[in-house]
């Protein structure tokens, strides 16, 4: 899988071919081994605040414009698609409160996981990736500084901090669409608006979707550095090592929200 | 281009190999291989394509693992270390890498203060100025400080690599084929450089090639890998004169081109 010394406790390649269940523990037990690695180097001096900034720069960054425009299209999509139902029981009032309901606890997380998994995912997997292939981290490593410090763990951390805030932006920005579109169609004043959206989130929304956007980042940073950190040799471990930084992540994020989804259910009331 | 004087055996010998074995899967890379590097000395190490160079000095800083066998560097066996202990060791090992290795996404400047500043914490911003500046000097680059490496030749990517590797002021210089795909005079300036290297800063050094000018023009001692053994090793001229087909090829070849 890969040829470093002190991460893999064997030597893949000297092994006799493992079969395919083996294979899967194998790496499960990598990937296993790859986040106590974070856990037990993340946190520990020397810190590498520079680069964690400069992380959380690109990728606050690179997702912005294509969230905002995600977050006001979506906004105001489903206030439209909405409102012919609730019109229905003549209930079109409640559109404020409905939108920031789903936006706040669902799409906004899921549409900032989803895009955050494309675009910060695949740019990890693939800079890291190069980087193995180029022999950039053995460089590193043979120079005695630690890589996995330096590539990893402020990956990981600035994605864990930036995919909240971005989470939060776009239920912003979506709001935004949505009271676009409610104030050309029903009139609704902004401070109505506000109102109504604010008196229908709870403090556990807040919470739940804080929870999930954390997860969601730490999924999105720690997929991409482990595809790209262990990519293979070879330019197409590269474009592996992107595609499936992707792949993956999502999978997980759709994951990761079912089961957040049920678990959160426990603490409401309603 | 005159001779090297021949090693002094009687120096310590800062890196010992005995009986190392390295395979991947099926492919036996090196087989019982023993190796001596003296203090002082400039070792070239010459081999086909593929035979295990640069597995070989991989395994001397730890970046692959060998199956069996006993490798002190420095008087640590880099087998069984620990990895408090390798990063102690690898700070006095320098390797430059086949393909340079620069990060490119630092500048020239920043490329060198990275291993500097992670192991130096003490140095003041002066003091790390004035290292690289220094070392980028040494090398013939100044110019280049503000640079990317992808703004930077062959060439000069090699030197770069190269002063990044010296800037921790290492015991011992592990050069893996710094002269592949330059242009004769280029190859000069390098062989001279890695000979200014041995002479300033005492190191000692395994310079890996394919080029034999090279190997006559830096080397105290040559060893050639041949089928995964070191079966020649000695002066230039020792390890050249020979019925074996293999050297002979290469000793011809390289010299009609
Ligand atoms: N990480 C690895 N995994 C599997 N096989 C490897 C690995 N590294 C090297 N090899 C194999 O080991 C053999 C020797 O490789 P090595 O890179 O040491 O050759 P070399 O002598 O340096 O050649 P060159 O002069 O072309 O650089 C090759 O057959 C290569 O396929
Ligand atoms: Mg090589």
């Amino acid at each position: 899988m890969n040829n470093k010394s002190e991460q893999s406790p064997v030597d893949h390649k000297t092994v006799k071919a493992p079969g395919k269940l083996a294979r899967m523990f194998l790496s499960l037990y990598d990937v296993g081994q790859f986040v106590t690695r974070f856990f037990k180097e993340g946190f520990l001096p020397p810190y590498e605040g520079r680069e964690l900034i400069n992380q959380c720069y690109n990728i606050g960054y690179r997702s912005l414009l294509l969230i905002s425009t995600t977050g006001l299209i979506t906004g105001m999509v489903f206030t439209k698609q909405s409102r012919p139902s609730l019109a229905e029981f003549g209930a079109t009032s409640w559109l404020p409160s409905l939108v920031a309901i789903a936006l706040l606890r669902t799409l906004a997380p899921l549409l900032t996981g989803l895009i955050a998994a494309g675009k910060v995912g695949s740019s990890i997997g693939a800079e890291l990736g190069s980087m193995r292939v180029t022999e950039q981290i053995d460089a590193m490593e043979v120079s005695a500084t630690n890589p996995f410090k330096f590539l990893v763990s402020t990956r990981v951390l600035a994605a864990t901090i930036t995919i909240p805030i971005l989470t939060f932006y776009t239920a912003l920005v979506g709001m935004l669409g949505a009271f676009l579109n409610v104030t050309v169609n029903e009139g609704t004043t902004m401070e109505a608006f506000v109102q109504d959206s604010l008196e229908s989130i709870t403090f556990l929304d807040i919470i739940a979707s804080t929870v999930k956007a954390v997860i969601f980042g730490f999924t999105i940073g720690m997929v991409g550095c482990y595809q790209g950190y262990n990519s293979s040799k070879g330019t197409e471990g590269v474009g592996k090592a992107a595609n499936s930084s992707v792949v993956i992540a999502m999978f997980l994020i759709f994951l990761e929200e079912v089961i957040s989804v049920q678990f959160f259910a426990l603490f409401r009331t309603t | 281009m005159e001779q090297k004087p021949p090693t002094n055996k009687n120096a310590e010998r800062v890196v010992e190999i005995r009986g190392l074995n390295k395979s991947f899967g099926s492919n036996e890379v090196l087989k019982h291989v023993d190796l001596d590097l003296y203090k002082g000395e400039n070792l070239v190490v010459l081999g086909k394509s593929g035979t295990g160079k640069s597995v070989l000095i991989k395994i001397l800083v730890g970046l692959l693992k060998p199956d069996s066998g006993r490798v002190l560097v420095l008087g640590n066996n880099v087998v069984d270390i620990s990895y408090k202990e390798l990063l102690a060791l690898r700070l006095k090992v320098g390797f430059s890498f086949q393909n340079s290795a620069l990060y490119d996404s630092m500048t020239v400047r920043e490329n060198l203060e990275f291993p500097l500043v992670r192991n130096q914490r003490k140095l003041t911003r002066a003091e790390k100025k004035r290292a690289v500046e220094e070392m980028l000097d040494a090398v013939g680059l100044l110019k280049a400080i503000n640079q990317m490496p992808s703004e930077l030749s062959g060439g000069q990517r090699k030197r770069i690599g190269i002063a990044r590797t010296l800037i921790l002021q290492p015991e011992i210089m592990l050069y893996d084929e710094p002269t592949a795909g330059l242009d004769p005079i280029t190859c000069l300036d390098i062989n001279g450089l890695i000979n200014e290297v041995q002479e300033r800063f005492h190191t000692s050094s395994i310079v890996i090639t394919h080029d034999l000018a090279c190997a006559k023009e830096v080397g105290n001692r040559v060893a050639m890998l041949l089928d995964g053994k070191f079966e020649r090793q000695g002066t230039f001229s020792e390890v050249f004169d020979t019925d074996d087909e293999r050297v002979k090829t290469f000793y011809e070849y390289n010299f009609i081109q």
